[in-house]
Protein backbone atom coordinates (compact mmCIF):
# COMPACT_ATOMS: atom_id res chain seq x y z
CA UNK A 1 0.00 0.00 0.00
CA UNK A 2 1.54 3.37 -1.26
CA UNK A 3 0.66 6.47 0.40
CA UNK A 4 -0.60 8.66 -2.31
CA UNK A 5 -2.19 5.73 -4.26
CA UNK A 6 -4.87 7.05 -6.26
CA UNK A 7 -6.14 3.81 -8.06
CA UNK A 8 -5.15 0.41 -6.85
CA UNK A 9 -6.21 -2.69 -7.59
CA UNK A 10 -6.25 -5.78 -5.08
CA UNK A 11 -6.45 -9.21 -6.67
CA UNK A 12 -8.79 -8.27 -9.90
CA UNK A 13 -9.55 -11.15 -11.77
CA UNK A 14 -12.24 -10.77 -14.85
CA UNK A 15 -13.82 -13.88 -16.80
CA UNK A 16 -15.50 -13.42 -20.28
CA UNK A 17 -18.56 -15.91 -20.09
CA UNK A 18 -17.93 -17.49 -16.81
CA UNK A 19 -15.11 -19.84 -18.19
CA UNK A 20 -12.62 -18.10 -19.69
CA UNK A 21 -10.25 -16.12 -17.60
CA UNK A 22 -9.14 -13.21 -18.93
CA UNK A 23 -7.19 -11.86 -15.97
CA UNK A 24 -5.75 -13.14 -13.01
CA UNK A 25 -4.34 -11.80 -9.77
CA UNK A 26 -3.79 -8.44 -10.61
CA UNK A 27 -2.07 -5.95 -7.96
CA UNK A 28 -1.04 -2.62 -9.06
CA UNK A 29 -0.72 1.17 -8.10
CA UNK A 30 -1.31 3.71 -9.91
CA UNK A 31 -0.25 7.15 -8.51
CA UNK A 32 -1.19 10.91 -9.67
CA UNK A 33 1.49 12.61 -11.78
CA UNK A 34 2.65 9.35 -13.22
CA UNK A 35 2.59 7.40 -16.72
CA UNK A 36 2.18 3.68 -16.64
CA UNK A 37 2.50 1.43 -19.84
CA UNK A 38 0.59 -1.74 -19.87
CA UNK A 39 2.58 -3.85 -22.31
CA UNK A 40 2.55 -7.28 -23.09
CA UNK A 41 1.68 -9.70 -26.37
CA UNK A 42 -1.67 -9.78 -28.00
CA UNK A 43 -4.58 -10.91 -26.10
CA UNK A 44 -2.78 -11.25 -22.61
CA UNK A 45 -5.65 -8.90 -21.00
CA UNK A 46 -4.09 -5.46 -21.11
CA UNK A 47 -7.44 -3.66 -23.01
CA UNK A 48 -9.53 -5.94 -20.55
CA UNK A 49 -7.37 -3.94 -17.28
CA UNK A 50 -8.22 -0.53 -18.09
CA UNK A 51 -11.75 -1.25 -19.31
CA UNK A 52 -12.13 -2.47 -15.59
CA UNK A 53 -10.40 0.79 -13.84
CA UNK A 54 -12.92 2.69 -15.15
CA UNK A 55 -16.03 -0.27 -14.74
CA UNK A 56 -16.30 0.16 -18.35
CA UNK A 57 -16.75 -3.50 -18.38
CA UNK A 58 -19.78 -3.39 -16.73
CA UNK A 59 -21.26 -2.50 -20.20
CA UNK A 60 -20.77 -6.03 -21.64
CA UNK A 61 -23.36 -8.18 -20.29
CA UNK A 62 -20.88 -11.65 -20.11
CA UNK A 63 -17.85 -10.22 -18.07
CA UNK A 64 -17.57 -10.75 -14.62
CA UNK A 65 -15.11 -8.77 -12.44
CA UNK A 66 -14.07 -9.87 -9.01
CA UNK A 67 -11.69 -8.23 -6.67
CA UNK A 68 -11.11 -4.84 -5.55
CA UNK A 69 -10.75 -2.01 -7.73
CA UNK A 70 -9.77 1.15 -4.97
CA UNK A 71 -10.30 5.07 -5.89
CA UNK A 72 -9.09 6.99 -2.89
CA UNK A 73 -8.93 4.18 -1.25
CA UNK A 74 -12.63 3.28 -1.70
CA UNK A 75 -13.72 0.13 -3.33
CA UNK A 76 -15.42 1.40 -6.64
CA UNK A 77 -15.96 -2.60 -8.00
CA UNK A 78 -19.54 -2.95 -6.50
CA UNK A 79 -22.86 -3.39 -7.21
CA UNK A 80 -23.85 0.11 -5.34
CA UNK A 81 -21.00 2.10 -7.43
CA UNK A 82 -22.06 4.62 -9.32
CA UNK A 83 -20.56 3.78 -12.37
CA UNK A 84 -21.47 7.92 -14.10
CA UNK A 85 -19.57 9.23 -11.25
CA UNK A 86 -16.60 6.86 -11.87
CA UNK A 87 -16.27 7.45 -15.44
CA UNK A 88 -16.30 11.19 -14.73
CA UNK A 89 -13.35 10.86 -12.80
CA UNK A 90 -11.36 8.36 -14.88
CA UNK A 91 -11.52 8.83 -18.19
CA UNK A 92 -10.79 6.38 -21.17
CA UNK A 93 -9.26 7.16 -24.83
CA UNK A 94 -10.02 4.54 -27.38
CA UNK A 95 -7.44 3.47 -29.96
CA UNK A 96 -9.55 4.41 -33.21
CA UNK A 97 -10.04 7.69 -33.28
CA UNK A 98 -13.81 8.08 -33.22
CA UNK A 99 -15.57 11.55 -32.37
CA UNK A 100 -18.94 12.01 -32.57
CA UNK A 101 -21.13 13.21 -35.50
CA UNK A 102 -21.37 16.74 -34.25
CA UNK A 103 -19.29 19.92 -34.37
CA UNK A 104 -15.59 20.29 -32.52
CA UNK A 105 -17.16 22.48 -30.10
CA UNK A 106 -20.13 20.18 -29.64
CA UNK A 107 -17.96 17.07 -28.97
CA UNK A 108 -15.80 18.74 -26.33
CA UNK A 109 -18.74 20.51 -24.68
CA UNK A 110 -20.90 17.07 -24.82
CA UNK A 111 -19.44 16.27 -21.35
CA UNK A 112 -19.36 18.84 -19.19
CA UNK A 113 -23.35 19.52 -20.65
CA UNK A 114 -24.06 15.98 -19.41
CA UNK A 115 -22.89 16.74 -16.08
CA UNK A 116 -24.84 19.78 -15.95
CA UNK A 117 -22.43 22.90 -17.17
CA UNK A 118 -24.71 25.51 -19.18
CA UNK A 119 -23.56 28.56 -19.31
CA UNK A 120 -22.40 29.42 -22.30
CA UNK A 121 -18.99 31.42 -21.34
CA UNK A 122 -18.33 28.57 -18.86
CA UNK A 123 -18.54 26.21 -21.84
CA UNK A 124 -16.64 28.15 -23.90
CA UNK A 125 -13.71 28.37 -21.38
CA UNK A 126 -13.83 24.91 -21.26
CA UNK A 127 -13.64 23.97 -24.48
CA UNK A 128 -10.63 26.17 -24.94
CA UNK A 129 -9.26 25.25 -22.22
CA UNK A 130 -9.21 21.44 -23.32
CA UNK A 131 -8.55 21.92 -26.50
CA UNK A 132 -5.18 23.89 -25.86
CA UNK A 133 -4.03 20.87 -22.86
CA UNK A 134 -4.64 18.48 -25.97
CA UNK A 135 -2.63 21.04 -28.34
CA UNK A 136 -5.60 21.19 -30.29
CA UNK A 137 -6.56 24.90 -30.37
CA UNK A 138 -4.19 26.50 -32.70
CA UNK A 139 -5.48 24.23 -35.59
CA UNK A 140 -8.87 24.39 -34.59
CA UNK A 141 -9.59 27.27 -33.24
CA UNK A 142 -11.13 29.36 -36.23
CA UNK A 143 -13.51 26.18 -37.21
CA UNK A 144 -14.97 25.01 -33.72
CA UNK A 145 -18.22 25.26 -35.51
CA UNK A 146 -17.16 22.49 -38.46
CA UNK A 147 -17.57 18.64 -38.16
CA UNK A 148 -15.06 17.11 -36.04
CA UNK A 149 -14.72 14.52 -38.94
CA UNK A 150 -13.40 17.57 -40.99
CA UNK A 151 -10.23 16.23 -39.13
CA UNK A 152 -7.30 14.57 -39.78
CA UNK A 153 -6.70 11.03 -38.10
CA UNK A 154 -4.28 12.38 -35.92
CA UNK A 155 -6.44 15.81 -34.75
CA UNK A 156 -9.43 13.37 -34.27
CA UNK A 157 -7.47 11.61 -31.56
CA UNK A 158 -6.21 14.62 -29.92
CA UNK A 159 -9.66 15.91 -30.00
CA UNK A 160 -10.90 12.43 -27.95
CA UNK A 161 -8.20 13.43 -25.69
CA UNK A 162 -9.87 17.06 -25.54
CA UNK A 163 -13.21 15.88 -24.53
CA UNK A 164 -11.43 13.42 -22.03
CA UNK A 165 -9.99 16.46 -20.45
CA UNK A 166 -13.03 18.45 -20.29
CA UNK A 167 -14.20 16.18 -17.94
CA UNK A 168 -11.49 17.28 -15.35
CA UNK A 169 -10.59 13.63 -14.84
CA UNK A 170 -7.64 12.43 -12.67
CA UNK A 171 -6.99 9.38 -14.20
CA UNK A 172 -6.90 9.12 -17.87
CA UNK A 173 -6.70 5.39 -19.30
CA UNK A 174 -5.78 5.54 -22.88
CA UNK A 175 -5.92 1.75 -25.12
CA UNK A 176 -3.44 2.28 -27.67
CA UNK A 177 -4.22 5.56 -28.34
CA UNK A 178 -1.59 6.34 -31.22
CA UNK A 179 -1.60 2.81 -33.17
CA UNK A 180 -3.42 4.24 -36.28
CA UNK A 181 -1.37 7.63 -36.49
CA UNK A 182 1.65 8.71 -38.07
CA UNK A 183 4.80 9.49 -36.10
CA UNK A 184 4.36 13.34 -36.00
CA UNK A 185 0.57 12.87 -34.52
CA UNK A 186 2.19 10.68 -32.63
CA UNK A 187 4.70 12.57 -31.09
CA UNK A 188 1.99 15.88 -30.29
CA UNK A 189 0.13 13.24 -28.50
CA UNK A 190 3.18 11.87 -26.27
CA UNK A 191 3.67 15.92 -25.30
CA UNK A 192 0.06 16.17 -24.51
CA UNK A 193 0.77 12.83 -22.16
CA UNK A 194 3.93 14.51 -20.68
CA UNK A 195 2.03 17.73 -19.82
CA UNK A 196 -1.30 16.24 -18.19
CA UNK A 197 1.23 14.24 -16.13
CA UNK A 198 3.23 17.52 -14.83
CA UNK A 199 -0.69 18.73 -14.24
CA UNK A 200 -0.98 15.69 -11.56
CA UNK A 201 -2.84 13.65 -13.76
CA UNK A 202 -2.72 10.28 -13.60
CA UNK A 203 -1.82 8.48 -17.26
CA UNK A 204 -2.59 4.44 -17.97
CA UNK A 205 -1.27 3.77 -21.33
CA UNK A 206 -1.12 0.29 -23.54
CA UNK A 207 0.87 0.14 -26.25
CA UNK A 208 2.97 -2.02 -28.25
CA UNK A 209 5.18 0.08 -28.93
CA UNK A 210 7.65 -0.78 -26.41
CA UNK A 211 10.20 2.30 -27.94
CA UNK A 212 7.05 4.56 -26.65
CA UNK A 213 6.61 2.92 -23.91
CA UNK A 214 10.43 3.63 -22.62
CA UNK A 215 10.22 6.97 -23.45
CA UNK A 216 7.01 8.66 -21.62
CA UNK A 217 6.28 6.00 -18.86
CA UNK A 218 7.49 6.15 -15.39
CA UNK A 219 6.07 2.71 -13.82
CA UNK A 220 5.39 -0.43 -16.52
CA UNK A 221 3.54 -3.34 -16.13
CA UNK A 222 4.28 -6.51 -18.11
CA UNK A 223 1.19 -8.69 -19.15
CA UNK A 224 1.37 -12.20 -20.34
CA UNK A 225 -1.72 -14.62 -20.94
CA UNK A 226 -3.80 -12.91 -17.68
CA UNK A 227 -1.04 -12.55 -15.62
CA UNK A 228 0.72 -9.38 -14.78
CA UNK A 229 4.35 -10.57 -14.73
CA UNK A 230 6.45 -7.87 -13.26
CA UNK A 231 5.72 -4.37 -12.46
CA UNK A 232 8.22 -1.96 -12.02
CA UNK A 233 9.77 1.78 -12.59
CA UNK A 234 10.05 1.69 -16.23
CA UNK A 235 13.99 1.84 -15.73
CA UNK A 236 13.89 -1.39 -14.10
CA UNK A 237 11.83 -3.07 -16.62
CA UNK A 238 13.55 -1.92 -19.69
CA UNK A 239 17.29 -2.26 -18.34
CA UNK A 240 17.30 -4.96 -15.44
CA UNK A 241 13.82 -6.93 -15.83
CA UNK A 242 14.08 -9.88 -12.96
CA UNK A 243 11.56 -12.27 -15.18
CA UNK A 244 13.01 -13.73 -17.93
CA UNK A 245 9.80 -13.68 -19.86
CA UNK A 246 10.08 -9.87 -19.71
CA UNK A 247 13.41 -9.92 -20.59
CA UNK A 248 12.09 -12.00 -24.03
CA UNK A 249 9.30 -10.59 -24.66
CA UNK A 250 11.62 -6.89 -24.63
CA UNK A 251 14.30 -8.06 -26.67
CA UNK A 252 11.57 -9.58 -29.36
CA UNK A 253 12.36 -13.35 -28.77
CA UNK A 254 8.69 -13.36 -27.64
CA UNK A 255 5.96 -14.51 -29.91
CA UNK B 1 -14.41 0.92 -69.70
CA UNK B 2 -10.92 1.57 -68.66
CA UNK B 3 -11.81 -0.44 -65.42
CA UNK B 4 -12.85 -3.49 -67.78
CA UNK B 5 -9.60 -3.41 -69.92
CA UNK B 6 -7.23 -3.38 -66.59
CA UNK B 7 -9.11 -6.36 -65.87
CA UNK B 8 -8.89 -7.78 -68.81
CA UNK B 9 -5.31 -7.64 -69.25
CA UNK B 10 -4.24 -8.53 -65.84
CA UNK B 11 -4.88 -12.55 -66.14
CA UNK B 12 -3.15 -11.72 -69.68
CA UNK B 13 -0.12 -10.47 -69.02
CA UNK B 14 0.70 -14.23 -66.80
CA UNK B 15 -1.11 -16.05 -69.39
CA UNK B 16 1.19 -14.97 -71.99
CA UNK B 17 4.54 -16.09 -70.16
CA UNK B 18 3.05 -19.27 -69.24
CA UNK B 19 1.54 -19.87 -72.36
CA UNK B 20 5.08 -19.02 -74.20
CA UNK B 21 6.74 -22.07 -72.42
CA UNK B 22 3.75 -24.16 -73.44
CA UNK B 23 3.59 -23.06 -76.89
CA UNK B 24 7.19 -24.56 -77.14
CA UNK B 25 6.13 -27.76 -75.67
CA UNK B 26 3.33 -29.05 -77.47
CA UNK B 27 2.85 -26.12 -80.53
CA UNK B 28 -0.83 -25.09 -79.02
CA UNK B 29 -2.16 -22.77 -77.78
CA UNK B 30 -4.93 -23.84 -75.11
CA UNK B 31 -5.29 -20.34 -73.66
CA UNK B 32 -6.77 -18.98 -76.85
CA UNK B 33 -9.97 -20.73 -76.56
CA UNK B 34 -10.30 -19.93 -73.26
CA UNK B 35 -9.77 -16.19 -73.34
CA UNK B 36 -12.58 -16.14 -75.94
CA UNK B 37 -15.05 -17.65 -74.24
CA UNK B 38 -14.77 -15.53 -71.40
CA UNK B 39 -14.99 -12.73 -73.74
CA UNK B 40 -17.99 -13.92 -75.20
CA UNK B 41 -19.23 -14.45 -71.66
CA UNK B 42 -18.83 -10.92 -70.61
CA UNK B 43 -20.24 -9.06 -73.61
CA UNK B 44 -23.08 -11.94 -73.63
CA UNK B 45 -24.00 -10.42 -69.77
CA UNK B 46 -23.41 -7.24 -70.51
CA UNK B 47 -25.51 -7.04 -73.29
CA UNK B 48 -28.39 -9.07 -71.01
CA UNK B 49 -28.11 -6.66 -68.48
CA UNK B 50 -28.21 -3.30 -70.54
CA UNK B 51 -31.57 -5.43 -72.30
CA UNK B 52 -33.18 -5.52 -68.48
CA UNK B 53 -32.34 -1.80 -67.93
CA UNK B 54 -33.62 -0.91 -70.63
CA UNK B 55 -37.01 -2.63 -70.56
CA UNK B 56 -37.00 -1.30 -67.12
CA UNK B 57 -36.33 2.38 -68.26
CA UNK B 58 -38.77 1.98 -71.22
CA UNK B 59 -41.12 1.10 -68.80
CA UNK B 60 -40.68 3.70 -66.15
CA UNK B 61 -40.29 6.78 -69.08
CA UNK B 62 -43.69 5.93 -71.22
CA UNK B 63 -45.18 5.50 -67.46
CA UNK B 64 -44.51 9.00 -66.67
CA UNK B 65 -45.04 10.14 -70.14
CA UNK B 66 -48.68 9.02 -70.68
CA UNK B 67 -49.78 10.13 -66.57
CA UNK B 68 -47.89 13.54 -68.05
CA UNK B 69 -49.70 13.53 -71.07
CA UNK B 70 -53.03 12.80 -69.62
CA UNK B 71 -53.28 14.70 -66.64
CA UNK B 72 -51.88 17.40 -68.66
CA UNK B 73 -54.67 17.45 -71.16
CA UNK B 74 -56.84 18.82 -68.97
CA UNK B 75 -55.45 22.01 -69.44
CA UNK B 76 -54.39 21.57 -72.52
CA UNK B 77 -56.85 20.82 -74.61
CA UNK B 78 -59.92 20.68 -72.40
CA UNK B 79 -59.04 23.84 -71.60
CA UNK B 80 -59.50 24.12 -67.53
CA UNK B 81 -57.84 26.39 -65.84
CA UNK B 82 -55.18 24.71 -63.96
CA UNK B 83 -55.62 27.47 -60.62
CA UNK B 84 -59.13 26.38 -60.61
CA UNK B 85 -58.56 22.53 -60.44
CA UNK B 86 -55.88 23.01 -57.94
CA UNK B 87 -57.65 25.44 -56.11
CA UNK B 88 -61.00 24.69 -56.50
CA UNK B 89 -63.42 23.52 -53.62
CA UNK B 90 -66.46 22.04 -55.47
CA UNK B 91 -66.12 18.59 -57.04
CA UNK B 92 -69.23 18.08 -58.92
CA UNK B 93 -67.74 16.78 -62.88
CA UNK B 94 -71.34 16.08 -64.20
CA UNK B 95 -72.37 19.45 -63.69
CA UNK B 96 -71.02 22.01 -65.96
CA UNK B 97 -70.27 25.59 -64.72
CA UNK B 98 -71.12 29.14 -66.60
CA UNK B 99 -68.29 27.89 -69.64
CA UNK B 100 -70.02 24.64 -70.36
CA UNK B 101 -66.57 22.91 -68.44
CA UNK B 102 -67.44 20.57 -65.98
CA UNK B 103 -66.71 22.01 -62.08
CA UNK B 104 -63.40 20.05 -60.76
CA UNK B 105 -61.72 21.60 -57.91
CA UNK B 106 -59.64 18.85 -56.60
CA UNK B 107 -58.48 21.00 -53.27
CA UNK B 108 -60.66 18.95 -50.66
CA UNK B 109 -58.80 15.92 -52.58
CA UNK B 110 -55.76 17.32 -51.85
CA UNK B 111 -56.43 18.52 -48.26
CA UNK B 112 -57.79 14.90 -47.55
CA UNK B 113 -54.98 13.36 -48.77
CA UNK B 114 -52.54 16.03 -46.74
CA UNK B 115 -54.61 15.53 -43.99
CA UNK B 116 -54.56 12.00 -43.63
CA UNK B 117 -51.03 11.46 -44.21
CA UNK B 118 -49.49 14.28 -41.75
CA UNK B 119 -51.79 12.83 -39.47
CA UNK B 120 -50.93 9.69 -39.73
CA UNK B 121 -47.43 10.39 -39.69
CA UNK B 122 -48.04 12.39 -36.04
CA UNK B 123 -49.35 9.32 -34.84
CA UNK B 124 -46.80 6.96 -36.38
CA UNK B 125 -43.57 8.66 -35.19
CA UNK B 126 -43.49 8.68 -31.48
CA UNK B 127 -44.83 5.24 -31.53
CA UNK B 128 -42.18 3.99 -34.31
CA UNK B 129 -39.40 5.55 -32.37
CA UNK B 130 -39.81 4.50 -28.94
CA UNK B 131 -40.36 1.05 -29.65
CA UNK B 132 -37.31 1.07 -31.96
CA UNK B 133 -35.28 3.01 -29.07
CA UNK B 134 -37.06 0.00 -26.93
CA UNK B 135 -35.56 -2.76 -29.38
CA UNK B 136 -32.55 -1.29 -29.93
CA UNK B 137 -31.19 -0.15 -27.02
CA UNK B 138 -33.08 -1.45 -24.16
CA UNK B 139 -33.98 -4.89 -24.65
CA UNK B 140 -31.82 -5.98 -28.01
CA UNK B 141 -32.37 -9.66 -27.35
CA UNK B 142 -36.14 -8.94 -27.72
CA UNK B 143 -35.80 -6.65 -30.44
CA UNK B 144 -33.78 -9.30 -32.53
CA UNK B 145 -35.82 -12.51 -31.75
CA UNK B 146 -38.88 -11.21 -31.16
CA UNK B 147 -39.47 -7.59 -32.52
CA UNK B 148 -37.84 -7.51 -36.06
CA UNK B 149 -39.99 -10.91 -37.28
CA UNK B 150 -43.23 -9.59 -36.21
CA UNK B 151 -42.83 -6.29 -38.02
CA UNK B 152 -41.64 -7.97 -40.72
CA UNK B 153 -44.64 -9.94 -40.58
CA UNK B 154 -46.91 -6.73 -40.39
CA UNK B 155 -45.26 -5.65 -43.26
CA UNK B 156 -46.49 -8.45 -45.16
CA UNK B 157 -49.91 -7.94 -44.75
CA UNK B 158 -52.32 -6.80 -47.71
CA UNK B 159 -53.37 -3.16 -46.73
CA UNK B 160 -57.58 -4.28 -47.87
CA UNK B 161 -56.97 -6.42 -44.39
CA UNK B 162 -56.08 -2.96 -42.34
CA UNK B 163 -58.82 -1.35 -44.13
CA UNK B 164 -61.18 -3.94 -42.88
CA UNK B 165 -59.99 -3.80 -39.27
CA UNK B 166 -60.85 -0.22 -39.62
CA UNK B 167 -63.91 -0.23 -41.16
CA UNK B 168 -65.22 -2.92 -38.50
CA UNK B 169 -63.39 -1.56 -35.47
CA UNK B 170 -62.72 1.82 -35.95
CA UNK B 171 -65.78 2.94 -37.78
CA UNK B 172 -68.10 2.23 -35.19
CA UNK B 173 -65.87 3.37 -32.30
CA UNK B 174 -65.57 7.31 -33.67
CA UNK B 175 -69.24 6.82 -34.69
CA UNK B 176 -70.19 6.09 -30.96
CA UNK B 177 -67.90 8.96 -29.41
CA UNK B 178 -68.41 11.58 -31.63
CA UNK B 179 -71.27 11.51 -33.47
CA UNK B 180 -71.79 11.13 -37.02
CA UNK B 181 -70.62 8.36 -39.16
CA UNK B 182 -67.88 7.31 -37.90
CA UNK B 183 -66.18 7.43 -41.70
CA UNK B 184 -63.67 10.31 -42.05
CA UNK B 185 -60.17 11.90 -41.91
CA UNK B 186 -59.43 10.33 -38.35
CA UNK B 187 -60.55 6.74 -39.52
CA UNK B 188 -58.80 7.48 -42.73
CA UNK B 189 -55.35 8.75 -40.58
CA UNK B 190 -55.67 5.81 -38.06
CA UNK B 191 -55.97 3.19 -40.79
CA UNK B 192 -52.89 4.24 -42.21
CA UNK B 193 -50.85 4.91 -39.37
CA UNK B 194 -51.38 1.20 -38.06
CA UNK B 195 -50.50 0.63 -41.66
CA UNK B 196 -47.43 2.40 -42.06
CA UNK B 197 -46.23 2.00 -38.46
CA UNK B 198 -44.75 -1.88 -39.15
CA UNK B 199 -42.74 0.00 -41.85
CA UNK B 200 -41.22 2.99 -40.61
CA UNK B 201 -40.60 1.22 -36.83
CA UNK B 202 -38.04 -1.03 -39.23
CA UNK B 203 -36.83 1.88 -40.90
CA UNK B 204 -36.05 3.20 -37.14
CA UNK B 205 -34.86 0.09 -36.18
CA UNK B 206 -32.43 0.02 -38.84
CA UNK B 207 -31.28 3.70 -38.39
CA UNK B 208 -30.42 2.97 -34.95
CA UNK B 209 -28.48 0.42 -35.32
CA UNK B 210 -26.13 1.74 -37.82
CA UNK B 211 -25.20 3.86 -35.67
CA UNK B 212 -21.56 2.82 -34.73
CA UNK B 213 -20.52 1.05 -31.06
CA UNK B 214 -18.05 3.02 -30.33
CA UNK B 215 -20.28 6.43 -30.51
CA UNK B 216 -22.21 4.49 -27.44
CA UNK B 217 -18.88 3.75 -26.07
CA UNK B 218 -17.12 7.12 -25.91
CA UNK B 219 -20.54 8.54 -24.30
CA UNK B 220 -20.28 5.68 -21.57
CA UNK B 221 -16.58 6.40 -21.01
CA UNK B 222 -17.17 10.09 -20.54
CA UNK B 223 -20.07 9.54 -17.56
CA UNK B 224 -23.21 9.83 -20.21
CA UNK B 225 -25.81 7.68 -18.79
CA UNK B 226 -27.84 5.69 -20.94
CA UNK B 227 -30.78 7.75 -21.81
CA UNK B 228 -28.13 10.69 -22.19
CA UNK B 229 -26.37 8.18 -24.71
CA UNK B 230 -29.57 7.38 -26.24
CA UNK B 231 -31.21 11.11 -26.78
CA UNK B 232 -27.74 12.98 -27.39
CA UNK B 233 -25.84 10.34 -29.82
CA UNK B 234 -27.97 7.85 -31.03
CA UNK B 235 -30.37 10.08 -31.71
CA UNK B 236 -28.69 12.50 -32.88
CA UNK B 237 -26.67 10.42 -34.86
CA UNK B 238 -29.78 8.22 -36.13
CA UNK B 239 -31.77 11.56 -37.50
CA UNK B 240 -31.11 11.63 -41.22
CA UNK B 241 -32.21 7.61 -40.82
CA UNK B 242 -35.16 8.35 -38.63
CA UNK B 243 -36.20 11.42 -41.79
CA UNK B 244 -36.15 9.41 -44.07
CA UNK B 245 -38.08 6.22 -42.26
CA UNK B 246 -40.91 9.31 -41.70
CA UNK B 247 -40.93 10.78 -45.36
CA UNK B 248 -40.96 7.06 -47.03
CA UNK B 249 -43.64 6.42 -44.62
CA UNK B 250 -45.25 9.85 -45.40
CA UNK B 251 -44.79 8.58 -49.40
CA UNK B 252 -46.72 5.20 -48.58
CA UNK B 253 -49.73 6.62 -46.71
CA UNK B 254 -50.34 9.34 -49.26
CA UNK B 255 -50.42 6.76 -52.22
CA UNK B 256 -52.58 4.22 -50.60
CA UNK B 257 -55.85 3.52 -52.27
CA UNK B 258 -57.54 0.23 -50.70
CA UNK B 259 -57.36 1.37 -47.16
CA UNK B 260 -58.00 5.02 -47.14
CA UNK B 261 -61.25 4.59 -49.49
CA UNK B 262 -62.95 1.84 -46.88
CA UNK B 263 -63.31 4.33 -43.84
CA UNK B 264 -63.14 7.90 -45.16
CA UNK B 265 -66.29 8.19 -46.63
CA UNK B 266 -65.50 9.28 -49.79
CA UNK B 267 -67.37 12.61 -50.16
CA UNK B 268 -65.40 14.55 -52.00
CA UNK B 269 -66.12 17.70 -50.37
CA UNK B 270 -64.10 20.15 -48.32
CA UNK B 271 -62.99 18.65 -44.55
CA UNK B 272 -64.25 20.69 -41.89
CA UNK B 273 -63.86 18.04 -39.10
CA UNK B 274 -61.64 14.74 -38.72
CA UNK B 275 -64.65 13.06 -38.51
CA UNK B 276 -66.56 14.37 -41.25
CA UNK B 277 -66.75 11.87 -44.63
CA UNK B 278 -63.92 13.26 -46.87
CA UNK B 279 -61.98 11.87 -49.70
CA UNK B 280 -58.47 11.78 -50.74
CA UNK B 281 -56.73 11.91 -54.59
CA UNK B 282 -56.51 8.18 -54.31
CA UNK B 283 -59.50 7.27 -52.81
CA UNK B 284 -61.44 9.74 -55.49
CA UNK B 285 -59.10 8.01 -58.24
CA UNK B 286 -60.32 4.05 -57.41
CA UNK B 287 -63.65 5.24 -56.98
CA UNK B 288 -64.39 6.65 -60.09
CA UNK B 289 -62.32 5.43 -62.65
CA UNK B 290 -63.91 2.66 -63.82
CA UNK B 291 -67.13 4.50 -64.62
CA UNK B 292 -65.80 6.89 -66.99
CA UNK B 293 -65.58 6.45 -70.70
CA UNK B 294 -61.65 7.29 -71.88
CA UNK B 295 -61.15 10.75 -73.44
CA UNK B 296 -64.30 12.62 -71.71
CA UNK B 297 -63.05 15.04 -69.51
CA UNK B 298 -63.97 13.82 -66.56
CA UNK B 299 -61.55 10.69 -67.60
CA UNK B 300 -58.39 13.46 -68.11
CA UNK B 301 -59.29 14.90 -64.64
CA UNK B 302 -58.80 11.80 -63.06
CA UNK B 303 -55.63 11.37 -64.69
CA UNK B 304 -54.92 15.04 -63.68
CA UNK B 305 -55.34 13.34 -60.18
CA UNK B 306 -53.18 10.68 -60.72
CA UNK B 307 -50.66 13.17 -62.35
CA UNK B 308 -50.63 15.15 -58.47
CA UNK B 309 -50.07 11.67 -57.26
CA UNK B 310 -47.34 11.07 -59.02
CA UNK B 311 -45.74 14.39 -58.50
CA UNK B 312 -45.90 14.18 -54.94
CA UNK B 313 -44.32 10.66 -54.96
CA UNK B 314 -41.37 12.43 -56.92
CA UNK B 315 -40.88 15.28 -53.97
CA UNK B 316 -41.27 12.71 -51.35
CA UNK B 317 -38.23 10.27 -53.19
CA UNK B 318 -35.98 14.00 -53.59
CA UNK B 319 -36.64 14.73 -49.68
CA UNK B 320 -35.68 11.09 -49.00
CA UNK B 321 -32.22 11.58 -51.17
CA UNK B 322 -31.83 15.09 -50.45
CA UNK B 323 -31.40 14.21 -46.67
CA UNK B 324 -28.90 11.61 -47.44
CA UNK B 325 -26.72 13.72 -49.20
CA UNK B 326 -27.05 16.53 -46.76
CA UNK B 327 -25.59 13.85 -44.14
CA UNK B 328 -23.01 12.80 -46.36
CA UNK B 329 -21.83 16.46 -47.11
CA UNK B 330 -22.09 17.40 -43.58
CA UNK B 331 -19.91 14.87 -41.96
CA UNK B 332 -17.38 13.10 -44.57
N1 LIG C 1 -15.95 -8.70 -25.04
C1 LIG C 1 -15.28 -9.86 -24.87
N2 LIG C 1 -15.96 -11.02 -24.79
C2 LIG C 1 -15.30 -12.19 -24.63
N3 LIG C 1 -13.98 -12.30 -24.53
C3 LIG C 1 -13.24 -11.17 -24.61
C4 LIG C 1 -13.85 -9.90 -24.78
N4 LIG C 1 -12.88 -8.96 -24.81
C5 LIG C 1 -11.72 -9.63 -24.68
N5 LIG C 1 -11.92 -10.95 -24.55
C6 LIG C 1 -10.88 -11.98 -24.37
O1 LIG C 1 -10.07 -11.61 -23.28
C7 LIG C 1 -8.71 -11.84 -23.58
C8 LIG C 1 -7.92 -10.56 -23.39
O2 LIG C 1 -8.33 -9.63 -24.38
P1 LIG C 1 -7.86 -8.14 -24.40
O3 LIG C 1 -8.63 -7.43 -25.47
O4 LIG C 1 -7.94 -7.58 -23.06
O5 LIG C 1 -6.34 -8.29 -24.85
P2 LIG C 1 -5.27 -7.17 -25.18
O6 LIG C 1 -4.09 -7.45 -24.34
O7 LIG C 1 -5.85 -5.83 -25.10
O8 LIG C 1 -4.93 -7.51 -26.68
P3 LIG C 1 -4.49 -6.51 -27.85
O9 LIG C 1 -3.11 -6.13 -27.58
O10 LIG C 1 -4.63 -7.35 -29.07
O11 LIG C 1 -5.44 -5.36 -27.80
C9 LIG C 1 -8.64 -12.39 -24.98
O12 LIG C 1 -8.48 -13.77 -24.91
C10 LIG C 1 -9.98 -12.05 -25.57
O13 LIG C 1 -10.39 -13.07 -26.43
MG1 LIG D 1 -6.34 -4.30 -26.55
Amino acid sequence: MSENALLETHDVRVRYHDTHDALRNINLTFCPGEVTALIGPSGCGKSTFLRCLNLMNREIPHCHIDGEIDYHGQNINTKKQNLYDVRRNIGMVFQSPNPFRKSIYDNIAFAPRQHGIKDRARLDEIVEQSLRRAALWDEVKDVLNKSAYALSGGQRQRLCIARTLAMNPEVVLMDEPCSALDPISTHAIEETIGAIKAEGICVIIVTHNIEQAARISDKTAFFLLGDCIEWNTTEVIFNNPHDQRTKDYLTGRFG
Amino acid sequence: MNDSTLVNNMPNRSATSSGTLHNRANGTRPQDSTRLTKGQIERGGKTLTGICVGIVLITLASLIVMVTAKGLSTFISDGISPIAFLTGQVWDPHTLDASGLPTVGALPMIVGSFAVTLLSCAIVIPFAVGSAIYAVEVNPRFGRRFFRPALELLVGIPSVVFGLVGLTILVPLIRNISGGTGYGILAGSLVLAVMVLPTVTSLVIDALESVPAPYRQSSAALGGTRWQTIWHIVLRSATPGILTAVVLGMARAFGEALAVQMVIGNAPAMPTSLTQPASTLTSILTMNMGNEAMNTVYNDVLWSLALILLVMSLIFILIVHFIGRKSEVKHD
